[in-house]
């Protein structure tokens, strides 16, 4: 397996090289020919991820356990070398598609992964449709992907933005909150989030009483933290990750409703910036497929083999790459590395069963993880496991003409 | 909303307000003396973030950060000046932009390679931990009352030095006509440099004490820099107090427009200052 670590773009195998080559292989080719197996060229995997930017860090977790799952199997997918092309995608919508096109159509890749922005993944999937390549996301949770836009070449091995707000809003309920405020950034991810926390809320027995939209990217909330005092609600649902997070729970112990309120969210809320938020997240209440202290031995093992080969603790990012790259050994084995059989590839990718870091979990048929969600507590600065908040959970796929 | 909660609200707007201010005078002066349109300032107050970051990290004092990192980003402002800034007092704004958004580039490039892509976040100093309750489910931050009183501080300093120095008589007659001020035999060479490292400490110091009651993150200057124009803009170029009344007015606007209008918030200070341009186009307190 080779890889190629150029910042931007693999360079591709010189003209000289291929010409060299093809020229050995004819003089070969005349000398014996009968005696002479076609070695099978390798196949080229495109890798749209961050390597640079607030992401970056996610990107090389992603791609590093990727690697990882597929050396345990020998490092060939379905007997085949692979290539690999990097590509930075720093995280820009504004350059996803032209960055999509150059791996799908400039690349030729068999398949292509990526990525971790949501409003990137969204682009991608555009192309993905129009050049029908394969696609799989390793993290964007935007619905539409295996929502709206779902297609049988597009496969997720994360979440959807939905699906661990609806856990939260499932334990929210059964706790019997019948007057829960919602608040977040008015953008997409926000709003299937709370579409998600609503419908998990409304299953359990509770009920909203308002949402708080802010626009994006404001962090300023002293106003609406008064706001929610004013309001007296059971119970808080938020929508936060990496800055927003770290200010939107220090804030809001600061303003006193931290032991009084109880604030509940999706793991993103913790996830990343426990650091940063100190003493303000501790006894915080999450919702994800995964808490590093998950005591099946697949998920010991793959911390210990994480840490031994990146000398990096896992997190919720590496536990998707490494099933997307488990996803790929068992879809490409089924066809023997022919990625261009797509009937076969695409069922055997359907059909796999994943043995995963957070727990087994198979794919919908909008071609979306069904897998369990749990409940997490910060304690002593760490998240830990609390109980399986929805066993088996599938995103609704609203939309979706697979599903 | 009943009227207890409507004064913490404005509790809330005059606070954000003040701070803004802190970081929106050194714009107003930069602006209005030096004729430069100071896109970099922003960067000043994510040196001071960053600055509180650091030494809070590497001391565990959040007085080290005050004392040491005004100083710096005052010597930073003082350098920037010197080598830089001071070659386009004569060119258009055209060239001043340039500049002043390449630094933008500079600076935020070497904060990630100084700091990389986290967010951090500074604990709130030990001795203001506590909180004042307001309603039996409702606390306010002492720290935040602290940075409240520090910017009425320096306020009063500001106007203090403004209508009372000599000091403050060149840097008022300077914002008027900095030509007629140069020929009358004040050394605005000296006044330029001293005023922009003002601002730039000002900013840090915003920067700073602003740390621990928000996260620091890549592009936090900026976010800061847009708010701080329009600040300028309404209260008049070059005009302390127009900055002040203005800081005031886009702090209540933000805080009311987020409470009593959340459609509209993000446009609720635009829409305030598109009104008080409609009535006085140089601003409340800029001369025509």
């Amino acid at each position: 397996m080779t890889l190629t670590t150029h910042s931007k773009m693999a360079r591709p195998v010189s003209r000289r090289a291929v010409l060299g080559g093809a020229a050995a292989a004819a003089a070969v080719g005349t000398l014996n020919a009968p005696f002479v197996l076609a070695q099978p060229a390798r196949l080229k995997i495109g890798l749209m991820l961050p390597y640079s930017g607030t992401f970056a860090a996610l990107g090389n977790n992603i791609t590093d356990a990727m690697l990882l799952a597929i050396n345990e199997k020998g490092g060939k997918l379905g007997g085949r070398e692979v290539q690999w092309v990097r590509l930075d995608d720093e995280s820009e919508p504004s350059k996803a598609a032209q960055n999509a096109n150059k791996l799908i159509v400039g690349e030729k890749v068999d398949i292509l992964v990526g990525t971790v922005h949501s409003g990137v993944a969204a682009a991608m999937v555009q192309v993905a449709r129009e050049e029908n390549a394969t696609l799989i996301i390793p993290n964007a949770g935007v619905g539409a992907a295996t929502g709206a836009l779902c297609a049988p070449n597009i496969f997720r091995t994360s979440f959807s933005n939905w699906q661990p707000a609806y856990a939260m809003g499932k334990v929210a309920g059964e706790r019997k909150h019948q007057n829960v405020v919602t608040i977040t950034w008015k953008y997409a991810a926000g709003e299937e989030s709370v579409q998600g926390f609503k419908d998990g809320l409304a299953a359990g027995g509770g009920k909203v009483s308002k949402e708080i939209w802010i626009p994006f990217p404001n962090d300023e909330f002293q106003a609406h933290l008064t706001e929610i005092a004013s309001l007296r609600p059971d119970a808080v649902y938020t929508f936060y990750a990496g800055g927003g997070a770290v200010k939107f729970v220090k804030d809001w112990e600061a303003a006193g409703l931290k032991g009084r309120v109880p604030l509940y969210g999706p793991g993103f809320l913790t996830d990343g910036v426990l650091r940063a938020q100190g003493a303000a997240a501790e006894g915080l209440e999450t919702t994800l497929h995964y808490v590093e202290d998950l005591p099946n031995p697949v998920n010991q093992r793959f911390k210990a083999d994480f840490k031994k080969t990146t000398n990096r603790d896992v997190d919720v990012y590496a536990v998707q790459g490494y099933d997307t790259g488990q996803l790929l050994v068992q879809g490409l084995e089924a066809v023997k590395g022919n990625a261009g059989a797509k009937r076969e590839f695409y069922a055997a990718m359907k059909a796999a069963k994943i043995d995963s870091p957070r727990g087994p979990w198979t794919l919908s048929k909008s071609q979306n993880p069904v897998q369990d969600f749990y409940l997490r507590k910060v304690v002593s600065g760490e998240n830990k496991f609390q109980s399986v908040a929805v066993k088996g959970l599938e995103d609704p796929s609203t939309g979706c003409r697979m599903a | 909303m009943d009227w207890l909660f409507f004064l913490i609200q404005v509790l809330n707007g005059v606070q954000y307000g003040l701070l803004l201010f802190l970081i929106a005078s050194g714009l107003t002066l930069v602006f209005g003396i030096l004729q430069v349109i100071n896109l970099a300032h922003g960067s000043f107050y994510m040196v001071g973030a960053y600055l509180a970051f650091w030494l809070v990290s590497q001391t565990g004092n959040f007085a080290i950060a005050v004392v040491a990192g005004v100083p710096l980003a005052v010597l930073l402002g003082f350098l920037i000046e010197r080598l830089m800034i001071r070659f386009l007092y004569e060119r258009d704004h055209l060239t001043q932009v340039l500049l002043t958004y390449g630094l933008i580039l500079i600076f935020n490039e070497a904060q990630r390679l100084l700091f990389g892509s986290d967010v951090h976040g500074v604990p709130t100093p030990a001795l203001f931990t506590a909180s004042i309750p307001l309603t039996d489910n409702l606390q306010y931050p002492v720290y935040r009352i602290v940075v409240s009183v520090i910017c009425l501080v320096l306020v009063a300093i500001m106007a203090l030095v403004i209508q009372k120095t000599r000091l403050g008589m060149y840097i008022r007659a300077g914002s008027t006509n900095r030509e007629m001020v140069q020929l009358l035999g004040v050394d605005m060479s000296r006044l330029s440099t001293f005023v922009f490292a003002a601002g730039a400490g000002l900013a840090a110091l915003a920067g700073i004490i602003s740390a621990p009651l928000s996260s620091i993150y890549p592009g936090i200057g900026e976010n800061i820099l847009i708010v701080c124009f329009v600040i300028v803009v309404i209260g008049g170029i070059g005009s302390i107090k127009g900055a002040f009344i203005a800081a005031l007015l886009v702090g209540l606007a933000d805080t009311f427009g987020k409470v009593l209008v959340p459609e509209f918030a993000s446009v609720a200070v635009y829409a305030v200052m598109a009104v008080i341009l409609l009535w006085r186009p140089q601003g409340l307190f800029g001369r025509a």
